[in-house]
Order: C-alpha cells, then structure tokens, then sequence
C-alpha cells in the first residue's frame, strides 16, 4: 500500500473510531447542544426586547449563538485528544507508523462534524424563535464557508491546545474563554454599545469579524470588507493551530 | 549488520538524554540477545522509560547509537518500528472501545486484510483469557484485563521484539503472575523481550539478564544470581526485651552482628524453615528469649545500597 492510501485507510479507521465515541459518549454531543439553546432561550426570551439593537433580536443573536455553539461544544474535542496523548494511545500509533495526519486529520473532522450537527439543530431551533434570515441561495453557501472555516480554526487550535495539555483537566480548560469570548465581541450587543476598552477589543477581536459577516449575509446585505478579515482570522488560527499541532504530536514522547 | 549477526535483537552504547539541566540517560549501553528477556530494573525515576522510548524510536536521543532488530533507531525508523512491538507503562487501551473492537482496531491500523484481523483478534482473546470480556467496553475491565489487552493489542502485529515498560505495576499479585506466565510463552515462542520493573522478584523471576539502572546509568548487569551475590543476603533479624538478653544471644550467635540501641540482632541465613528452628533450637538450649522474630529477604533498596552505596530516591518522573 503506497504512503497516500495509507493514510487515507487510516484517517478512515481512526474516524470510525472517533464516531464510535461520540455515539458512546453522548452526554458530550447533547452538552454542545443543551447549553447554546439554553443561550439562546435566555438571550431570545429573556433578554431580547431590552437589548435595542435596531432589528428583530432573534436575526441579530443567531450569527453570534452559531459562533458560541462551536465554542460550547469543542471541549471534548480537547479532552479525547488529551486523554490520546497522556494514556500512551498516541505513542502506539506512533510505533505502529500510524500517521500523524491520520490520528489528527479524524479527530478535526469528527470534531467539524459534531459542531455542524449542533449549529444544524440551532438554527433549526431559532427559526421557531422569530429567525428571518434573508440570505440568498448564494449567500447561505457563504455562510457554511465562513462557519466551516470557524469549526476548522477552533478545531485545530483545541487540538493542539489538547495535544500540549499536561492532564485532561487543564486540557478542558480551553472551553473557559472560549465560552466568554463570544461575550465579549458582537455576539449579542452591538460592540459600539460597550464601555471603553471592552469596546475596542470586541471591534478587533476575531469573533467579531466572522459574526458580522455572518450577519451580512443572514441579512442580504454582506461586506466584502469584514469577510476578508474573518477569512484572515480563520486561516491564520487554523495554521498556528495545525502548526503547533503537529509539532506537538512529533515531540511529546 | 554486525550486531545481527551476533545475535543481538539491541544493542546501545552511550546514549544521552537531558532535559533541560536535567540529565536523564547518562550514557547506556546496552546488549540484549535475541530470544531472551532482559530486565532494566530500577526505581521511579532513574530513566527507565526514557530508554525504552529512545530505543523505540519515540525520543532521539542527545548523544549515542541505538540499533533494534538490526537497524538503527535513529536514521531506520520505519524498519524498527515493524519489528518492535510496545507496550506502554499505563494500559493504553481505548476506554470507548469493546476488548474486541481494541484488537480489530489494531489489526486495521496494520492495514491486514479483514478475515485476518478478525481471525487474529479471536485468537488473542481466546489465548489471553478475555473471550467472554471481549464484548464489553475496556473501561469496564480490572486492571489485570486492560494489561492484557494493552499487551494483546501489541501483539496483533506479530512483533520479534517487544517492549514492556512495568508491565505488572499496580497488578494484584494473581495477575501479576498471569502476566509472568503470558511472557514466558512469548519468548518461548522466540520473541525477545525488553521489559522494565521496579521488583527485583519480577527480574528475578523473569529475565534472563538483569541491568540496574539508577539516576541515568548503569551500575551493575548480570545475571539474577550474579547481582544477589553482590547483594548482603537474606538475614533474620531477632528483636530481644533488654540488653542482657541481646548481649548472651549475641554470645551464641557469632556470625551475628548486633545493633545495642534497637535491641536487636542481625544473623545472616537464608530464612528458611530448617534454619530457623536450628536457629531457635540453639537459643532454647541457652534459655534465651527472643521478643520478636523477622525474615527479610533482598530486595531492590538492598541491591540499591550495595550497589550504588545510597538509598534508592525517588525522583519524579518527566
């Protein structure tokens, strides 16, 4: 078998085996699921008329509530690929010449997988919440590129977070400011109605751009400006993340 | 290769290792016969992982030469790793994983053809004692299970040479011996084994060459019954109530050495049932009595000591 079909058969074995622990385990699924509609019910219900944000609260929170989704459910992501890594899992593959695409590659997609199911359920869930999204054919398959390209970002960057990680409990840790980043960006208000400093960071903050490009094109009315700068982001924390990743994979024996 | 045709299945000659200050191989060398078991016994810390992952290709080392099976670890990678099978210190089984779909997993990762896998992952089971487990997740098994799955699982590939890094740490002492049995049938069976311990019973029982190893080097290798005769052997140790009592034993017993402050006396003997009572008998007919009585057979602090002439310490792990 040539070095490229390998990899291929064992990217697809390893995915197997990343399906068949989510299935096992899905407790962590329904947490990336149960805590965003929580969110959202708070932010949508309760918090929604206060907030004046110019338009329908349920259009202007589901871009930021699709962000917050891949963020509440990336830390079992961080925790399977630490627990690889620490029980001695990852250094069997790595005497069986298992590659390290492989191990990598299965867990990015079953991780992208499981955030696409949970983002699928939420905006499903949101339409019932008053969501009128007004985007094109075209423009919705802006918004699966952009978000594909978010998982993909946070996803590489968890892994490597989770390879580095002494113990599984620090390796969940990366979930915290995940959690409260999307806070802190235009997720739910407007970053202009913040006080200074917290104002300018949400402006600069990768969050941001991506939600309001997703809201650009939710809305019909996309900015080429900020999905440049999202595209930036996304690209740029995708690389350190599998940079860093790989690195780690090669060193910690 | 030179070393293959001697019929080395490792051979290694100075190999360094430092992290940071912190020297961990301090120049090893070692040879390990093809077909045989070879014990690297020391404490928590003294490098016995880390020689076992230089000498699997999992760390390059700082400095030295490191050949497996006839290749060299350091510029033949892919060709150790097909001749080496590695069975890690904690059981690195898949949790989420029935014991079967472990074995099948493995056999998948080799790339065998499925029947293959399948016929080869019920054999493990069925030799390994799991077959009724085999259904069950590997987060439900006892810890002697998972070692033998973890070991199962190494063996899927059909490996000359494997590594067993403290295999039975943590084991009861009936799976200990289970795993003691599951090694001999390997190497019977041709296999060369490199295993790692912190019981000088376990190399005992096992190896055929023992290396001691303590802070990074080497201090003494042979054969068990080599390195106990560098050992002090077994003694009794007689506890008595007063000074007069320990100072008539002492009288009787000449070969004895006695310690005045705990009251007690050292005689040399190997503990067995018919030294004891000559050594009881010969008390009696002095009407001498002894409070306490205690047998104490060599063990790794006692190689340490001779060996190393410090205490073994413990030093944590990287």
């Amino acid at each position: 078998m040539n070095g490229i079909s390998a990899s291929l058969a064992d990217s697809a074995t390893m995915l197997r085996r990343n399906f068949r622990h989510t299935m096992r385990n899905p407790l962590a699924l329904f947490n990336g699921i149960i805590m965003p509609l929580v969110l959202m019910f708070l932010m949508v219900y309760i918090f929604g008329d206060a907030f004046n944000v110019g338009v329908n609260y349920a259009d202007y929170a589901t871009p930021g509530l699709i962000i917050t989704t891949i963020c509440y459910g990336i830390s079992p992501t961080a925790i399977a690929v630490n627990s690889d890594m620490t029980t001695g899992f990852i250094n069997r593959l790595r005497v069986m010449q298992v590659s390290r695409g492989a191990v990598l590659n299965a867990h990015v997609i079953a991780s992208t997988l499981r955030s696409l199911v949970a983002i699928a359920l939420i905006i499903g869930v949101s339409f019932l919440m008053g969501f009128r999204p007004s985007a094109s054919f075209t423009e919705w398959l802006g918004v699966i590129g952009i978000v594909a390209l978010a998982v993909l970002a946070i996803g590489w960057l968890t892994i490597a977070f989770g390879l580095a990680a002494k113990s599984v409990e620090s390796a969940g840790l990366i979930g915290v400011p995940l959690m409260i980043l999307p806070f802190l960006s235009s997720a739910f208000v407007p970053a202009d109605k913040m006080g200074a400093g917290a104002r300018q960071f949400a402006e600069y903050q990768p969050f941001t751009s991506i939600i309001e490009t997703l809201r650009g094109l939710l809305t019909g009315a996309p900015s080429a400006g900020s999905a440049m700068t999202a595209i930036a982001w996304c690209v740029g924390i995708a690389l350190i993340g599998y940079l860093w990743a790989r690195s780690t994979f090669t060193k910690r024996g | 290769m030179v070393a293959a045709m001697n019929g080395s299945a490792i051979a290694a000659s100075g190999l360094r290792k430092a992290y940071k200050d912190k020297i961990v191989l301090d120049g090893i060398d070692l040879n390990v016969r093809t077909g045989t078991i070879f014990a690297l016994l020391g404490p928590n810390g003294a490098g016995k992982t880390t020689t076992v992952n230089v000498l699997t290709t999992l760390l390059t080392p700082d400095a030295g030469k490191a050949v497996v099976a006839g290749h060299d670890v350091a510029t033949e990678t892919k060709a150790v790793r097909t001749a080496i099978g590695v069975t890690g210190q904690f059981a690195s089984v898949d949790d989420l994983l029935t014991g079967a779909e472990n074995l099948l997993l493995m056999a998948d990762l080799l790339h065998l053809p499925k029947a293959e896998g399948k016929r080869i992952a019920d054999r493990l089971l069925d030799r390994f004692d799991l077959v009724e487990a085999a259904g069950r997740l590997a987060s439900s098994y006892s810890g002697g299970m998972r070692r033998k799955l973890d070991l199962a699982m190494t063996l899927v590939g059909k490996p000359q040479i494997i590594f067993l890094d403290e295999p039975t740490t943590g084991l009861d002492p009936r799976s200990r011996r289970i795993m003691w049995e599951i090694i001999r049938e390997l190497v019977a069976d041709g296999t060369t084994i490199f295993l790692t311990t912190q019981y000088l019973e376990e190399a005992d029982q096992l190896a055929d060459r023992i290396a001691v190893l303590d802070q990074g080097r080497l201090v003494a290798e042979g054969t068990a019954d080599e390195l106990k005769r560098r050992v002090p052997g077994s003694h009794v140790r007689l506890r008595f109530t007063d000074q007069y009592a320990l100072d008539a034993a002492a009288r009787v017993l000449h070969e004895s050495t006695k310690d005045a402050e705990e009251l007690t006396l050292r005689v040399p003997g190997d503990g067995g049932v018919r030294s004891l009572r000559a050594l009881l008998d010969r008390l009696d007919a002095h009407s001498i009595e002894a409070e306490e009585l205690s047998v104490h057979t060599p063990d790794l602090d006692d190689v340490f000591l001779a060996l190393t002439g410090h205490a073994r310490k413990e030093i944590n792990a990287q």
